[in-house]
């Protein structure tokens, strides 16, 4: 058997599981393993300027490839620096491997230089994690590691190895184990069928239903299975903010996003629903509002990989665990035998038609573009900024998004057609997120168009990535939609605290962005007046080659609207506008 | 309503913290905690005494089970089953009160394991309400240390928990 160091074992074993890229930056702890990937070779290594945006870099990929995404940071500050991305992933259940340094084995717990408890610190925001005692153990922890993080609900796992583990002169026999079997971690393969039987029943009798579909359908791979059950049935469906692309969003059968800023039709056809069918969502605070007053006469079905998000928030009347690509197949041809085997057609076409009526009304009532037009004002409105990216990019982009107003915006305004192309950080909301995931996303699939959709508050959380991007030639376009406030903040601020603009003003210190992306050697490009903004986002995505700042000056007094009221506000209780509330 | 959980966990280095843990990071609530290695020298078998009504209880034995050091759980409390705790008690011994606590401590079945000059430590083993009673019936004896092993069990009959 081959003789190799721990650190070349490492090197190895990420060859042997095939991965693409590692996303890092070295550190003391680190410098074998970063010396085996100097003779490696094979493994291309993104070096970051930051660890947060290794992490958000590491997840953006995995996110676009449903491949788990792979990190390296030394001990310490690098671990540290790491663990912001470690809980937008963990939250989001997407896949990563995170291999950290460690101080050397006879150093720990002595408060030795660079020295932090890694496993303890990340514990409540991984899947998994490993402390590695003895180099042998290397093949088979990463291999543990990998297939923890990538199967059953997805998330990030942390291997922490000491310094010594990887020292070049100690070397041990090295094999990859070609599977892995854990007798304490044994997911699901596949949904119980009396219960998938029941569920197909409940669905055609339903007379008002909605499915509400998550990040699990994205996650899970089963988006093409949920859009051929919505169709077969003819069913609304909503998108989580998480789970935009699940359903195609330029069908007629899509209602938009639900929640806090979900589309007005989506919200009120899920609290007048009386069965609503969730798939891969968790029934977020977000989504429900408040809980006793969520969607009041809904029976609900819930199919989801994790028994733990099933009856968390809300009762469950049928509850499915097990992955939802097989669930959501077996469903569909439980429903077309009971819809063949039926005596009358089913699902009921009247009261079908009925529910359709009443959602197109209140589309027409309050849609999205309800009351404004497309450039009616001369300052550009935010919503017309995304709406000209989706001209320019066609629908076809892969879309990044920070935190903030220009995220719900995105989420709202471009149309999503396939899943994987909106990536955003939505259960942590993690600012700064934008541009390392953009930059991941482009590394790995360099001939698509990637906008990262921001804001000059966010954006500045992760601008130093502006020089990874040149060093890796990343010719991502960013869509900063600039307000010269913290935008959402003072949208709270302007609704619930009077006005009083606490912190969230900067103006006077933005520096020049267009001289900042030139200073790294891109094109920054600075747009004013409505005219320009399509003509400018054109431009940007023929410059093929160059990472574009688009520094678009927009309405600072704008809203995200719809917005559900809060507290004590039930799905149906939103404001439409700054006057108007339902 | 008080539940007995019995947790069957990989005999592996930060595997308790991670079960510690999701009950302090979700705000659950433990009452007794007792962990050992079992005959299987690969695992460990841990027994947590917490309350709450079924929906609490079943998210938390769910979490638990996503825990992947976690092999399996169990309510004990869901069926019939036995339970023990274990209480060292040291008290003071002195005069007439020697011969009152050894009486107190036969009528419990309980053991004086160690005698001093002046103090006994007094061993008792039973389900918790019985320690708990026992202490009480020392009445005006000085109890000047206690210390308890926390709940351990296990289901009556041919139920068992194995991997």
């Amino acid at each position: 058997m081959e003789m190799l160091s721990g650190g070349d074992m490492i090197v190895r074993a990420l060859e042997d599981e095939g991965v693409e890229y590692i996303f890092g930056y070295p550190g003391g702890a680190a410098l074998h393993i970063y010396d085996a990937l100097f003779k490696g070779e094979k493994v291309p290594h993104i070096l970051v300027r930051h660890e947060q945006a290794a992490t958000h870099a590491a997840d953006g990929y995995a996110r676009a490839t449903g491949k788990p995404g792979v990190v390296l940071v030394t001990s310490g500050p690098g671990a540290t620096n790491a663990v912001t991305g470690i809980a937008t992933a963990y939250m989001d259940s997407i896949p990563l491997v995170v291999i950290s340094g460690q101080v050397q084995s006879h150093l720990i717990g002595e408060d030795a230089f660079q020295e932090t408890d890694m496993v303890g610190i990340s514990r409540p925001i991984v899947k998994h994690s490993f402390l590695v005692k003895r180099v042998e153990d290397i093949p088979a922890t990463l291999k543990k590691a990998f297939f923890i993080a990538s199967t059953g609900r997805p998330g990030p796992v942390v291997v922490d190895i000491p310094k010594d583990l990887t020292h070049p002169e100690h070397k041990f026999p090295y094999e990859y184990p070609e599977s892995v079997s854990l007798r304490s971690y044994q997911p699901s393969s596949k949904g119980h069928s009396g219960q998938i039987r029941k569920a197909a029943r409940m669905l055609l009798g339903a007379r008002r239903p909605v499915i509400y579909a998550g990040g699990g359908v994205i996650q899970g791979e089963g988006a093409a299975q949920l859009t051929a059950l919505a169709r077969r049935l003819n069913y609304p469906v909503t998108n989580t903010l998480m789970g935009l692309g699940a359903f195609p969003g330029t069908d007629r059968q899509f209602l938009g996003m639900l929640g806090m800023h979900g589309f007005y039709e989506a919200n009120m056809a899920m609290h007048h629903a009386d069965v609503i069918l969730a798939v891969g969502a968790r029934f977020d605070d977000r989504v429900t509002n408040t809980v006793s007053k969520f969607c009041p006469g809904a029976k609900i079905i819930h199919i989801d990989i994790d028994p733990a998000s099933i009856a968390k928030i809300v009762p469950v009347d049928i509850p499915i665990v097990g992955p939802v690509s097989t669930i959501l197949e077996e469903l569909d041809k439980q429903v077309m035998q009971q819809m063949e085997g039926a005596e009358r057609a089913l699902p009921d076409e009247s009261s079908l038609n009925q529910w359709w009526q009443q959602i197109d009304s209140w589309r027409e009532a309050h849609g999205l573009w309800h009351g404004r037009r497309y450039g009616e004002s001369e300052a550009i409105k935010p919503q017309d900024a995304i709406q000209a990216l989706y001209q320019a990019t066609r629908g076809e982009a892969y879309v990044t998004s920070d935190v903030g107003q220009h995220q719900m915006f995105a989420a709202q305004y471009y149309k999503f057609d396939y899943p994987r192309r909106w990536i955003n950080s939505g259960g942590l909301g993690t600012m700064g997120f934008g541009l390392p995931a953009a930059m991941g996303i482009k590394i790995a699939l360099p001939d698509a168009d990637v906008a990262c959709v921001t804001g000059e508050g966010s954006i500045q959380m992760n601008i130093q990535e502006l020089s990874t991007c040149s060093q890796y030639a990343c010719p991502v376009k960013i869509i900063n939609l600039r307000n010269d406030y913290l935008g959402m903040v003072k949208q709270w601020q302007d609704m619930q605290y009077e006005g009083r603009y606490s912190e969230s003003h900067y103006a006077a210190s933005l520096p020049d962005f267009v001289k900042l992306a030139e200073a790294y050697g891109h094109v920054g490009l600075e747009v004013r007046a409505h005219k320009d903004l399509l003509p400018a986002m054109e431009e940007a995505f023929a410059l093929k080659d160059k990472l574009v700042f688009l520094d678009i000056h927009v309405d600072p007094d704008e809203h995200v609207y719809p917005m559900m009221v809060a507290p004590n506000g039930a799905m149906k209780d939103m404001w439409l506008s700054k006057t108007e509330r339902t | 309503m008080r539940r007995i959980l019995s947790v069957l966990l990989e005999n592996e280095p930060g595997a308790l913290s991670r079960v510690v843990g999701l009950f302090s990071q979700r705000g659950y609530n433990i009452e007794t905690l007792n962990v050992a290695p079992t005959d299987d020298q690969t695992l460990s078998r841990l027994t947590v005494t917490t309350t709450g009504d079924d929906l609490k209880i079943e998210q938390i034995t769910k979490h638990l089970n996503k825990i992947i050091d976690v092999v399996k759980v169990v309510d004990l409390t869901e069926g019939a089953h036995v339970e023990r705790d274990t209480l060292l008690v040291k008290v003071r011994a002195e005069g007439p009160q020697r011969d009152e606590v050894k009486r107190t401590t036969e009528i419990f079945r309980g053991q004086i394991i160690d005698v001093g000059p002046v103090t006994y430590i007094l061993q008792l083993t039973g389900p918790s309400d019985k320690l708990d009673s026992f202490l009480q019936a020392l009445g005006e004896t000085e109890v000047m240390e206690v210390v308890r092993s926390g709940v351990a069990g296990m289901a009556r009959g041919e139920k068992v928990l194995a991997p």
